[in-house]
C-alpha cells in the first residue's frame, strides 16, 4: 500500500492519493459476470447483415474459379464480395507505409499466400445463409507446392528483427570467448508455431453513414487502426469512430487492425447496410498473426569457476512469403547475463503462412525458453547449482550496452523466490527425487525479463463545478484490468476519491492513448493521466492562490496539496478550499487540461530499463508412462511500482500459465504437404486446462524506479511467460534426466527415454 | 450451414422409418455430429432427433442380473450414479476421464458409442480420406500420424476410435441392443465397430435406420467390481483424448487371477479387446512379470502405422499399470482426476 505518490519531478503543487497500490477488484467486473458488458459482436444495428469469409484450403497458388452464382442462388444471400467485385480501396493493402503497416489480404488479387486466407466474403440476411453461401462457392485452385517449416527454403539475414532492432548484435570477441572456455555447452532448441487464441474471435460490426464510418471492433490500438483504415478507405481518420470498450483477450493479435476486420468494413460499403463479420475459431489461424517457429542454437562458454566467457545465441525463424516480421528470439540474450562476449544473430526462412506478428512476449518468450534451458545445461556441465550459476553471471550493467539499469531488484527476486520455493534443498543431479507415490519430481528455474517500454499516449482531465473529476483517454482494456488501474491513477492524479470521479476509455473519440502492447499501456497512459491531472490541479491552484477571497491566496510559491477534492496549503494544512468552491467563485462550469505520456529520451539513452523476475517450478513425471504435470510454481518479480496488486498478480499468473503451456502443451500442427493447420480448434490446440494449473505463488518485490516514467511503472503483461517456460522444461530434465530440446515436450520423448 | 430437415419422431418405429431414408442421420445431443456438420464432414439432408424418444433414458436391473442402460442416458448421469460406479468402477472412471464436464452432461450413451474418429485429416475436408470418401486415399498415412493406430489398421485407414467409455465396456462383454427395419437384434459391442480393411468408410455394423436403443452389461460384469481400473495417458491432465488407454478388470480368488479382462483404447479403429493377454493372466498369481508378459501378448501384433512406434511401448506400460492398479483393488471412490496416472499410486 502506498499512502502517497512520490512524485519524481516534484512540482510546486502536489497531489496526495491513496488509490494507487490498492488491490481493487475490477471496475468492470460486475458488467462482465452479469453479461452486461457489450463486446463487439454483441451489437446488432437495425438492418444489419452477416458476412462470412470463405477461406483458401491451399497455402500457395491462385483462385481459378468461384461459383458465385451458386452462392447467390442460396436463399438469404445478398451479395458475394470477390477479387473482381468489391469496393475500391484508396491504398494498396500491400503498401508499406510505416513499420506497423503489415500487408493484408483484402481480395486485391486471386493470389493465395497461405491456408485460411480470405478469398471471398458472402453477405446474407442470416449467419447460416452466409455460411452456406461460403460453402457453395466451391473454389477451384491452381496449386503450387507449399513451403512449410524451418527448412523450407534458403535462410537469409533479415534486415531488422522485431520493430527496428538489428538482426545481429555483437559485443566483445565471441570466437575468442568460445576458444577460451574450459567448458562449452552447444545445444539446439526448437519451438513451434503458436496462435494467440484469444477467447473472443476478431469481430467487427461496421456501419457507414456517407463517408463516416462507425465500427464496433476489439482493438488494442484504436488510433493506429484509424490511421490505417483512413489510408485504405480514403477518408479522414476523424471520420472513423471505433468503439472498443471490452476485449475478450488480444495478446497482440488485436494490436493492429487485421485483414478480416477491414473486409467487414468493405462488405458494409458494398451492400450499403450495416454488416457484422465474426471470424470462426479456425479462421483465426492465419490472418491475425502468430508466433513463428524457431530453431535456436546456443553456445555457452564457461570458465572452471562457472563465469561465462561467451554467449552465442543464433535463431532461425520463419516469416511469411510476402511480408517482413522477424521474431527477435535471440535478443533475449542481450540483457540477462554478464559475459565478455555476446553475439545474437537471426536468420529467416520464407514459408507459406500468414505473417507472424507480435504475440505476448514476442522474442522474449521463444528466446527465453532456449536461453534458460541452455543456462541450465551449462550450469550442470560446470557442476554448479543453476541459481548460483546465474548469480555468478549476474549482470550489474546491461551486458551488450554497458548501461546501468534504471533499477534491478533481480537479486532480491532470486532470494525471495528461492526461499519461498525451498530451492536450497534441490539436489544437483537429476532423477534424485520421488514423491510418496513414486512419481519422479524435478525442480527447475528460469530468469524472467522484459523491457520496460513507453509509447506515446494522451489524456484529458476535467474538474467539474460540483467538484467531481472526469478523466478521458482512448485506452484499451483487453481484460488485463487497465480500466481499473487507470481509474486508480486518475483519482490520485486529481486528488480525488474513486467515487468522486469518472474514467472514460475504449473509444477512438477520446484522446489517442497509443497502443496497448509491449506491456507499456499502464505506464504510458498512466503517465499521460498523471500529467493531465497535474495540469488541471495547477490551473485550479492558480485560480485559488491568485484570488484574495480564497484561503489559499498567496500560497503560490509554497504550493498546495490536492487531496480528496480540496486544495490545502502545503505549509498550513488547515487552510484549504474545495474544488467546487474554487470553480464556483471563478464562475467556471469546469476546468480542463491535457497531458501526454511518452518516453524520456535522455533517461533512455542513459539507462537500460527492464522488468526482472525468476520462476521456480516443480513438475512430477510418471516414471513409466511419461505423463508430466507441473505441480508448483513460485514466481518473484520486480516490475517497478505496482498500481494494483490484484491485477498484477493476475497478469503474472496468466503469464506463468502461458509458460507452462509453452513448455508442455501449445503447438500448431502443420501438414508439411498442404501447409494447412491440422488442429485449428480449441479441442486439439492444447492450452493448459484448470487441472494443468498448479498452485502458484507470486511475489512482487518493491522497486522504486525514478527513471522509467513519472509513476515508476515497468509493466507486467508479458514478463510472466519468460522464465516460466524454461523453469518447467528444466524441471522436467531434473525429474527425469532426459533433456528434451523440442517444445512442447512430447510424451514420446519422455516415454522412450524412461527405462520402463 | 446447408438447409436440412429436422424431425422429432414420437416413437422408435417412426424414428427408424425416418432414418432409413437416404441422407438421414440420427441426432442425439449433437456434441460430435454438429461439429461434423459445421465442418462440412457430415452433410445430412435430414436429422432425426432421438433425444425425446420415450423410454430410452432409463437404467434397468434385469432379472438375469444384467444391467440395461438406455441409449439416451447421459454420460455424466451414468458415471455419477454411485451404485453404478461401485459395481462397474472402470466404466465410470472411463466416462469421467472423457471430454469435459459440459460435454459429459450432454453426451448420450448411444452417441458416445457412435462417435467418429478424431483423425485430423478426417476433419479436414480438403484432405484425402478413405473414411469420408471411399477410394480417395489416406493423407494420414504419410502425414501427421504420431497418435494414429498401431493395431488392426490397414493401408486404407490408420485412424483410431476415440471413445474412452467403450474400452471397459468391451472388456466386460457389453452387448448393444438395436432396433432396425427388420426388428430388434443385438450385437456384442466387440463387433459394433469394424476394422478398416478395404472399406474404412463402413465404420460400424449398423445398417441404415438402425437405432441403438440400449447397452447391456451381462451379469458376469459384476464379478470384477473389486478389481477394475481405467488408465488413460493424455497430453494434458484433463480434457484431451487418449494417446493410449487400458481397462483392466480382474476376478481374484484366493490370491489367484480367476479371470482377467483387458482392453485398450486409442490404439485401433475399435476398442481393442486383448484376449490373448487375458489368457496369459488367467489362473496365475498376480505379479509384475506376469503383467509384462500379458502386455507383450496384448501388443504382439502391433506395428507402427507412421511416426508412432512409441505408442506400442507406451500401451504396454499402460497395460502393466492398469493391471497393477486393478490387482491392488478398486479405490473406495473415483479420484478427482479419473483415469489419470496422477490419480493413482505409481507402480514403481
Ligand atoms: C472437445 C471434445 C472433446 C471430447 N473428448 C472426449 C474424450 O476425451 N473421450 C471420449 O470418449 N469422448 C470425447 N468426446 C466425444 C464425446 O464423448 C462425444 O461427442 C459424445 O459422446 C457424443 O454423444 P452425443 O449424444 O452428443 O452424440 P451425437 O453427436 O448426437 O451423435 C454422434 C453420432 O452417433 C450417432 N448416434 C447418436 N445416437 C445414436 C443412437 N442411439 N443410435 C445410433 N446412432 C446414434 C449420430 O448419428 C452421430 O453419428 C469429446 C468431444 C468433444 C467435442
Ligand atoms: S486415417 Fe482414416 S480417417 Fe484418417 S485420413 Fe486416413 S482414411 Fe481418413
Amino acid at each position: 500500500m502506498t499512502p502517497e505518490i512520490n512524485l519524481t519531478r516534484d512540482p510546486a503543487h502536489i497531489r496526495h492519493g491513496s488509490n494507487i497500490g490498492q488491490p481493487l477488484t475490477r471496475t468492470d467486473g460486475v458488467l462482465k459476470v452479469t453479461g452486461k458488458a457489450r463486446y463487439a459482436a454483441d451489437n446488432h444495428p437495425p438492418g444489419m447483415l452477416y458476412a462470412v469469409i470463405a477461406t483458401s484450403c491451399i497455402a500457395r497458388g491462385r483462385v481459378k474459379s468461384l461459383d458465385v452464382a451458386a452462392a447467390k442462388r442460396h436463399p438469404g444471400v445478398v451479395d458475394v464480395m470477390t477479387h473482381s467485385h468489391k469496393p475500391e480501396l484508396a491504398e494498396d493493402p500491400d503498401a508499406k507505409g510505416n513499420p506497423f503497416a503489415f500487408r493484408m489480404e483484402l481480395l486485391q488479387s486471386d493470389e493465395v499466400r497461405y491456408a485460411n486466407q480470405a478469398i471471398a466474403v458472402v453477405i446474407a440476411e442470416t449467419l447460416e445463409a452466409a455460411t452456406e453461401g461460403a460453402a457453395l462457392l466451391s473454389p477451384r485452385f491452381q496449386v503450387e507446392i507449399a513451403r512449410v517449416g524451418l527448412d523450407a527454403g534458403e535462410p537469409y539475414a533479415p534486415p531488422v528483427v522485431g520493430i527496428g532492432n538489428p538482426a545481429e548484435v555483437v559485443h566483445g570477441d565471441i570466437d575468442a570467448g568460445l576458444a577460451a572456455a574450459s567448458k562449452l555447452t552447444d545445444a539446439t532448441y526448437e519451438t513451434p508455431a503458436q496462435y494467440h487464441n484469444a477467447m473472443e474471435p476478431h469481430a467487427i460490426v461496421a456501419v457507414w453513414d456517407g463517408d463516416k464510418l462507425y465500427i464496433d471492433t476489439p482493438s488494442q490500438g484504436m488510433a493506429i487502426a484509424q490511421g490505417r483504415l483512413a489510408g485504405l478507405l480514403g477518408i479522414p481518420p476523424g471520420n472513423i469512430h471505433i468503439n472498443s470498450p471490452f476485449l475478450g483477450g488480444g495478446f497482440g493479435s488485436k494490436g493492429l487492425v487485421s485483414g478480416p476486420q477491414v473486409l467487414g468494413i468493405m462488405a458494409a460499403k458494398l451492400v450499403g447496410r450495416p454488416v457484422k463479420l465474426v471470424l470462426r475459431r479456425s479462421q483465426m489461424y492465419g490472418p491475425v498473426g502468430h508466433r513463428p517457429p524457431t530453431r535456436q542454437r546456443l553456445r555457452i562458454g564457461t570458465n572452471d569457476d562457472g563465469t561465462l566467457t561467451a554467449l552465442d545465441h543464433h535463431a532461425r525463424i520463419t516469416t511469411s512469403s510476402f511480408d517482413d516480421f522477424y521474431e527477435p528470439a535471440a535478443d533475449a540474450s542481450h540483457t540477462l547475463y554478464a559475459s565478455p562476449a555476446i553475439r545474437t544473430a537471426h536468420e529467416a526462412v520464407r514459408v507459406d503462412t500468414g505473417t507472424p506478428l507480435f504475440m505476448r512476449a514476442p522474442g522474449e518468450a521463444t528466446g527465453s525458453i532456449a536461453l534458460e534451458s541452455a543456462m541450465d545445461e551449462a550450469a550442470f556441465a560446470c557442476g554448479i547449482d543453476p541459481l548460483e550459476f546465474r548469480l555468478t553471471n549476474y549482470a550489474e550493467v546491461e551486458p551488450t550496452t554497458g548501461k546501468p539499469f534504471s533499477s534491478k531488484a533481480l537479486r532480491q527476486c532470486y532470494a525471495k523466490g528461492a526461499e519461498r520455493f525451498g530451492w536450497a534443498r534441490r539436489p544437483l543431479q537429476p532423477r534424485q527425487m520421488r514423491d510418496e507415490n513414486g512419481f519422479l519430481v524435478g525442480w527447475g528455474m528460469g530468469t524472467a525479463t522484459f523491457p520496460a517500454l513507453m509509447f506515446q499516449g494522451n489524456a484529458r482531465a476535467v474538474i467539474r463545478a460540483d467538484g467531481r473529476g472526469v478523466m478521458e483517454s482512448g485506452a484499451h482494456d483487453m481484460g488485463q484490468g487497465a480500466w481499473t488501474a487507470l481509474t486508480q491513477i486518475s483519482a490520485d492524479s486529481l486528488g480525488l476519491e474513486l467515487d468522486q470521479m469518472t474514467f472514460r476509455a475504449g473509444t477512438s473519440d477520446l484522446p489517442d492513448a497509443g497502443i496497448a502492447g509491449g506491456s507499456a499501456h499502464t505506464a504510458t497512459v498512466g503517465a499521460a493521466i498523471h500529467n493531465a491531472g497535474a495540469a488541471v490541479i495547477a490551473r485550479l491552484a492558480e485560480l485559488a492562490t491568485s484570488d484574495e477571497r480564497s484561503p489559499l491566496f498567496g500560497a503560490g510559491n509554497a504550493g498546495v496539496i490536492a487531496r480528496a477534492g480540496r486544495l490545502h496549503r502545503r505549509d498550513d494544512d488547515a487552510r484549504s478550499e474545495s474544488y467546487a468552491d474554487i470553480l464556483a467563485r471563478a464562475g467556471l462550469a469546469e476546468i480542463e487540461a491535457s497531458g501526454t505520456g511518452a518516453a524520456d529520451p535522455a533517461a533512455q539513452s542513459q539507462y537500460a530499463m527492464h522488468s526482472h523476475g525468476v520462476v521456480f517450478a516443480e513438475v512430477k513425471v510418471d516414471p513409466e508412462l511419461g505423463q508430466i504435470r507441473a505441480t508448483r510454481l513460485v514466481g518473484a518479480f520486480a516490475a517497478g511500482r505496482i498500481i494494483n496488486p490484484l491485477m498484477v498478480q493476475s497478469q503474472l499468473r496468466g503469464g506463468m500459465i502461458w509458460g507452462i503451456s509453452f513448455a508442455l502443451h501449445e503447438e500448431a500442427v502443420i501438414d508439411r504437404r498442404s501447409g494447412r493447420i491440422l488442429n485449428a480448434n480449441l479441442a486439439e490446440y492444447h492450452v493448459p486446462v484448470n487441472a494443468d494449473v498448479p498452485p502458484m505463488d507470486v511475489i512482487t518485490v518493491d522497486e522504486h524506479d525514478p527513471h522509467v516514467n513519472a509513476l515508476g511503472i515497468k509493466g507486467v503483461g508479458e514478463i510472466g511467460i519468460t522464465g516460466s517456460a524454461g523453469a518447467v522444461a528444466n524441471a522436467v530434465w531434473h525429474a527425469t534426466g532426459i533433456r528434451v530440446r523440442r517444445f512442447p515436450i512430447r510424451i514420446e520423448e519422455v516415454v522412450m527415454g524412461l527405462a520402463g | 450451414m446447408m438447409n436440412f430437415d429436422y424431425v422429432r419422431p414420437a416413437n422408435v418405429a417412426d424414428a427408424i422409418a425416418a432414418a432409413s431414408e437416404q441422407g438421414s442421420t440420427y441426432l442425439a445431443s449433437g456434441t460430435n455430429l454438429l461439429d461434423l456438420m459445421k465442418g462440412g464432414i457430415s452433410r445430412p439432408s435430414r436429422l432425426v432427433d432421438v433425444t425425446r424418444l420415450p423410454g430410452l433414458d432409463r437404467v434397468e436391473h434385469l432379472s438375469d442380473g444384467a444391467l440395461r442402460i438406455g441409449a439416451l442416458v447421459r454420460n455424466a448421469d451414468l458415471a455419477h450414479d454411485a451404485e453404478f460406479a461401485r459395481v462397474y468402477p472402470a466404466v465410470a472412471e472411463a466416462l469421467l476421464s472423457g471430454a469435459s464436464a459440459q460435454l459429459r452432461n450432454a453426451a448420450t450413451v448411444g452417441g458416445n458409442l457412435m462417435q467418429r474418429t478424431r483423425c485430423a485429416y478426417f476433419y479436414d475436408v480438403a484432405s484425402a480420406c478413405n473414411r469420408r470418401w471411399p477410394g480417395a486415399g489416406c493423407d494420414a498415412l504419410k502425414g501427421e500420424n504420431r497418435l494414429h493406430a498401431v493395431l488392426g489398421w490397414s493401408e486404407g485407414c490408420i485412424a483410431t476410435h476415440p471413445s474412452d467409455f467403450c474400452v471397459p465396456l468391451v472388456a466386460l462383454d457389453a452387448v448393444v441392443e438395436i432396433e432396425g427395419r427388420s426388428g430388434r437384434r443385438e450385437l456384442p459391442l466387440e463387433v459394433l465397430h469394424r476394422l478398416p480393411g478395404d472399406t474404412p468408410d463402413r465404420e460400424t455394423a449398423l445398417e441404415p435406420g438402425d437405432l441403438i436403443v440400449a447397452l447391456r452389461l451381462p451379469a458376469a460384469a459384476k464379478d470384477f467390481a473389486a478389481h477394475a481400473r481405467y488408465i488413460k495417458v493424455r497430453e494434458r491432465t484433463s480434457y484431451a483424448f487418449a494417446v493410449a488407454s487400458a481397462a483392466a478388470a480382474l476376478r481374484i480368488e484366493n490370491g489367484t487371477i480367476g479371470e482377467a479382462r483387458l482392453a485398450l483404447g486409442g490404439v485401433a479403429a475399435k476398442p481393442w479387446r486383448a484376449c490373448e493377454a487375458e489368457q496369459v493372466l488367467a489362473g496365475k498369481s498376480p505379479d509384475a512379470s506376469l503383467y509384462r508378459e500379458a502386455a507383450r501378448a496384448a501388443l504382439a501384433d502391433a506395428r507402427p502405422s507412421g511416426n508412432n512406434a512409441f505408442k506400442i511401448e507406451l500401451a504396454q506400460r499402460i497395460v502393466v499399470r492398469a493391471l497393477t492398479l486393478a490387482a491392488a483393488g478398486t479405490p473406495a471412490r473415483i479420484s478427482a482426476l479419473p483415469g489419470s496416472p496422477f490419480s493413482s499410486v505409481a507402480g514403481a
